[in-house]
């Protein structure tokens, strides 16, 4: 099963983190990223740049309002992700707790949604099994076959 | 409430337990193959090493639950299986300088505080490389390797891994136990093998986790929900190669082939659990994510420069299915050259009658028909439902029906499985 770990800080975190020299912060990160690596969970990771290149895409209005921001109450910013493949919530929680983060940061972590997540006896669902099943039925009536993927 | 307080705090004290033994089993799984390594070092005894360390674990089981998950619980275990070892050697009367070095490192890392890092990072990826190549040895049979490999390199349980072959746990105790003895009669040094013999004991390791990988991706019988999760296991012990042995091309290879093969698996079964044929399957459900690390890591073995091996040519095969947007689009004659270079160089009936389906979407089904011909009088073909259900299918579109069937009726005859029978059979029926 996969999780995402979303890293969070507030802006007082930020500001703290200006403070450690950048060398400190890659080593430590770099450290913290090979260890996933070298142990074969890490799947996918990316940082992401100040908010300031960000904007906000805003539904309460129609058609949807697209602002620079400002990003209203939100003391937490999305800063960075990483994607882990594991074999239960413990070991997602085992390998975040190992993040090299200080204090005002978070680490939300979210189990990734796999086919299995939706329901089989969902009508849509069911109408694409049924569309699904009428294009092999014509596939099949075409084409040769081949070997089970 | 109805059943009363009394249970529910039972029910309460029972989830914490078990919430604390999987956090220590999630420790494990990350920190073992690290530990077992490091003590192998330090005994000099890998079959001692491995039983230190599932004592340790034991002790873990024990402890955390009520004292809380140490901060550094490598450390904890570490410390803990290393003074098991000096007790071990006392019982036996054997305090040679071997125990005052273990007593020695001991203190050392008693005195720098639980916290601090007890190895070299450097030395420990030497070391679970040796583990890898120990636990993959040419003196174990395929079977021990296995179990070995997944209990010491990936972490798993005993019972974990006899629920994901379908045998009792008995029996993969035993297989480890003799594994573990096999080892010790053949005084297997623990070292990485000498650069002459690399590429030939690195193709043990390779098949040993392509082996792994089949057993969930083939899900021959019985419940399968621990299937995908044994091929998930066996990305991530290629992935671990990959980290140690970033210099080996095939390495590259076998991740590509398995990334490439698990980013089809959520089109391969449809919702009533019947196999979904590769031309027909959705490729919209086909995981990109996957398809990009696949590709990532052929990229990488093709940069080697070197010529790639059979893991990387399969995964070749794969990766140019993955960039069709569907079965007639798919790029055939590169397939087919896929399938001549890995003729070359691992020839097998199987490889041969595979290109022949490449060929007959290549340059049609005439040119299939001869080489499929040819192959009859291989022994490896003669027995199975793979030539005759080929043939079958070549034969229909050459527009001759009723071989077409005798083909089909043929191949229904030889499958050992139900659901192929049952799709070679309808074939058959409709007379392609």
């Amino acid at each position: 099963m996969q999780y995402m770990l979303i890293m969070r800080a507030t802006d007082e975190a930020v500001e703290a983190y200006k403070q450690i020299p950048f060398e400190q912060v890659i080593e430590a990160m770099g450290k913290y990223n090979e260890s996933m690596i070298d142990a074969g969970v890490l799947t996918a990771g990316e940082g992401l740049s100040d908010a300031s290149e960000g904007f906000v895409v805003d539904f309460s209005a129609d058609p949807p309002l697209v602002t620079d921001g400002p990003y209203g109450e939100t003391k937490e910013l999305f800063n960075g992700f990483w994607i882990l493949e594991v074999s239960s919530k413990e070991e997602a929680a085992e390998w975040a707790k190992r993040c090299p983060l200080g204090p005002g940061s978070k680490l939300e972590v979210r189990r990734v949604q796999g086919v299995d997540d939706f329901p089989a006896d969902n009508e849509w669902i069911q109408k694409e099994e049924g569309w699904r099943e009428e294009e092999a039925a014509r596939r099949a009536a075409s084409t040769p076959g081949g070997s089970a993927g | 409430m109805t059943p009363g307080d009394a249970v529910t705090a039972d029910e309460t004290a029972r989830r914490a337990e078990d919430s604390a033994r999987r956090a220590v089993v999630a420790v494990w799984r990350i920190e073992s193959a690290r530990i077992v390594a490091t003590l192998t070092r330090f005994t000099g005894d890998f079959a001692l090493a491995e039983d230190l360390g599932q004592d340790a674990l034991a002790d873990a089981l024990a402890q955390w639950p009520t004292q809380g998950v140490p901060r550094n619980g490598a450390a904890w275990l570490t410390a803990v299986a290393k003074r098991k070892a000096i007790d071990h050697w006392r019982r036996q009367e054997r305090l040679d300088q071997r125990v005052a070095a273990l007593g020695r490192d001991l203190e050392r890392q008693e005195q720098a505080g639980a916290d601090a890092v007890p190895w070299d990072p450097d030395e420990i990826d030497d070391d679970v490389l040796r583990l890898v190549f120990t636990a993959c040895h040419p003196v174990l049979s395929a079977q021990a390797r296995v179990a070995l490999t997944l209990r010491v390199v990936a972490g798993l349980e005993t019972t974990e891994i006899a629920r994901a072959f379908l045998v009792p746990v008995a029996t993969i105790q035993q297989r480890i136990v003799r594994a573990k003895q096999a080892l010790a009669e053949a005084e297997v040094p623990f070292e990485t093998p000498p650069r002459a013999e690399r590429t030939a004991r690195l193709g043990a390791v390779l098949g040993v986790i392509y082996a792994i990988f089949t057993e969930g991706h083939a899900a021959t019988a019985g419940d399968d929900w621990m299937r995908p999760e044994l091929s998930l296991e066996a990305i991530r012990l290629a992935r671990q190669l990959a980290a140690l042995q970033p210099d080996e091309s095939e390495v590259h290879g076998l991740l590509a082939l398995l990334e490439l093969t698990v980013a089809r698996f959520p089109a391969r079964i449809d919702a009533h659990g019947e196999p979904v044929l590769l031309a027909d399957q959705d490729r919209r459900r086909w995981d990109r994510g996957a398809i990009r690390r696949g590709s990532a890591a052929l990229a990488r073995a093709e940069g080697f420069g070197r010529g790639l091996g059979p893991y990387a040519l399969q995964a070749a095969i794969a990766q140019t299915h993955a960039d069709a947007s569907d079965f007639a689009a798919t790029d055939w004659p590169r397939i087919v050259a896929a399938y001549d270079a890995l003729l070359r160089i691992a020839p097998s009936p199987v490889v041969a009658l595979n290109r022949a389906v490449a060929v007959s979407m290549a340059d049609g089904p005439a040119a299939a028909l001869a080489i499929v011909d040819a192959l009859a009088g291989e022994r490896a073909l003669a027995v199975g439902h793979l030539l005759p259900s080929v043939r079958g299918e070549v034969l229909a579109r050459l527009g001759r029906d009723d071989e077409a069937r005798e083909a089909f009726a043929l191949a229904a005859a030889r499958t050992q499985n139900e659901r192929e029978r049952a799709v070679l059979l309808a074939k058959a029926a409709a007379g392609r």
